[in-house]
């Protein structure tokens, strides 16, 4: 069963059970155990995470946006955020946020995508979806897996009149998002390589990523 | 080795490209979109008619679309909404992708003279006709959870139409993408806070949806989850397959943005 109870004290650092810088431009999987606590630090600030999660014991049942979306009410991602699957579970949810802003409506970049945006010669770039594809083949899963996901730290702003634009990030050098799995998840990263856009301020760079488990809590 | 000054002329340069592409997506294009179809504009041509079908509230349908073909999706009563997915028949891994449509066209909003576009930057089908222009791509279709939650019993709802038909052409949970949904006026407050506008509602709404490449698409006639209204109130709605007129040189769908344009080139390829 899912719980929104879980504890939101942000955990001290030196009790992770798991630390990883994952470089510019890279993917990253992990399971994250019900109960864990994964932390995302945007190391050098203005860095676009893109984030999928899968149930680990189902994966067809995976984040769905929209309907993590309707159940919030609102547009963005923040701080109590649920993040709920397509058969309406909670798989996570978001218990600490020093950055405030995140999206889940703009999608990943692709190199397909990125061909019609910026131009042909965009197509050769690598791109979110390479990452995700790579990382999922080694999961038994393919690109029809690669859902609408999660950008943590870019900001996407949307207007009443509709415009929708990425704009400048506001995450800071260590601004970190804590996210705290209701269920078993397998938890798929790609470090954005995006370079045509402000997401990652025209500069990719790597971030670090914690997991705290409270049932080893040594303390 | 790239130096610091080098990579620091590349991000002002690709800073720059950027801006000029979101002013010309965001300050000129929307005034280049067409006017809203009339509610008794945009008569089909009885020769050209493949097919017609009535869907009823609750209930979804399965439309096979060859490229040039196109799909009138009509709300007669004023108080249905329409859930749609859909993939390229060739290939079901490619399918509708409603984050790349905003992306690409700088707009949550979507009406007559936008696109849909696929997620191998191709586009799946061009709105040629709408009089409505309130269409939802954020919220999503209404789910068993959202039944209950709304109606206090889990009523008939799109996630469940969607997994039905995906069955049913052998696919499957998998290849359900998030969709969009018509004749939903889905707005954002300014803490984007989601709100219904029921005004934006009239009895008779269509949308024109001309295939770009051959497809498959579902329809779920399902009340959109934002809709206060219950759903005894839904009604059926009526779909018309038929053969659009060929597009001119410069059809307003075809020619919007240089986005658009190279995403029509991608797909013509396809074809050539």
């Amino acid at each position: 069963m899912t719980s929104l109870a879980a504890p939101l004290s942000i955990p001290d650092i030196s009790g992770a059970v798991y630390t990883h810088d994952i470089p510019a431009e890279r993917p990253w999987s992990r399971v994250l155990r019900q109960g864990q606590t994964l932390r995302i630090i945007d190391s050098e600030g203005q860095q676009a995470v893109d984030a999928l999660l899968y149930c680990a014991d189902d994966p067809a049942e995976r984040y769905s946006a929209q309907d993590t979306l309707r159940v919030q009410g609102s547009a963005y991602v923040d701080l109590g955020t649920r993040l709920v699957s397509n058969r309406g579970r909670v798989m996570a949810h978001i218990t600490a946020d020093t950055c405030g802003r995140h999206d889940t409506s703009a999608g990943c970049c692709s190199c397909e995508s990125n061909a019609v945006r910026f131009g042909e010669a965009a197509k050769y770039q690598h791109a979110c979806r390479e990452n995700f594809i790579l990382e999922l083949s080694k999961h038994g899963l393919t690109k029809r897996d690669v859902v609408a996901n999660l950008n943590f730290f870019m900001n996407v702003p949307i207007e009443a009149s509709g415009a929708f634009t990425v704009v400048d990030g506001i995450s800071a050098p260590g601004n970190y998002v804590d996210v705290t799995a209701d269920i078993d998840v397998l938890f798929v990263i790609s470090n954005c390589p995006q370079i045509n856009n402000p997401c990652n301020g025209f500069n990719p760079t790597p971030i670090r990523v914690l997991i705290w488990d409270p049932s080893k809590d040594v303390t | 080795m790239t130096t610091a000054q080098t990579k620091q002329e590349i991000s002002e340069a690709s800073r720059r490209r950027y801006e000029e592409l979101r002013a010309a997506g965001q300050d000129v294009t929307p005034k280049g979109l067409p006017e809203a179809t009339s509610l008794d504009g945009a008569p089909i041509a009885p020769d050209t008619i493949i097919g017609r079908e009535r869907v009823p509230a609750g209930w979804y349908a399965t439309v096979r679309l060859r490229r040039g073909e196109a799909l009138r999706i009509v709300d007669d009563s004023g108080r249905s909404s329409v859930s749609l997915i859909g993939w390229r028949e060739e290939d079901t891994s490619e399918r509708i992708n409603c984050a790349d449509t905003v992306k690409v066209q700088w707009s949550a909003a979507i009406s007559k003279g936008r696109v849909i576009l696929s997620d191998m930057g191709r586009v799946l089908l061009s709105l040629v006709e709408d009089t409505s222009g309130a269409h939802d791509l954020l919220v999503g279709g209404s789910t068993p959870d959202s039944t209950l939650a709304a109606y206090g019993a889990i009523s008939r709802n799109t996630h469940e139409n969607f997994v039905s038909a995906a069955a049913k052409i052998g696919l499957g949970l998998r290849d359900i993408p998030p969709c969009v949904t018509f004749f939903a006026p889905v707005a954002l407050d300014t803490k984007g806070r989601f709100l219904w506008n029921s005004g934006r509602k009239r009895p008779g709404d269509f949308v024109d949806l001309r295939a770009e490449m051959n497809l498959v698409l579902v329809l779920s006639n399902c009340a959109h989850p934002l809709d206060p209204a219950r759903p005894a109130a839904s009604k059926s709605i009526t779909l018309i397959r038929h053969r659009a007129p060929p597009p001119a040189q410069d059809d307003p769908c075809r020619t919007t943005s240089p986005e658009i344009v190279r995403a029509f080139e991608f797909t013509d390829r396809l074809y050539a």
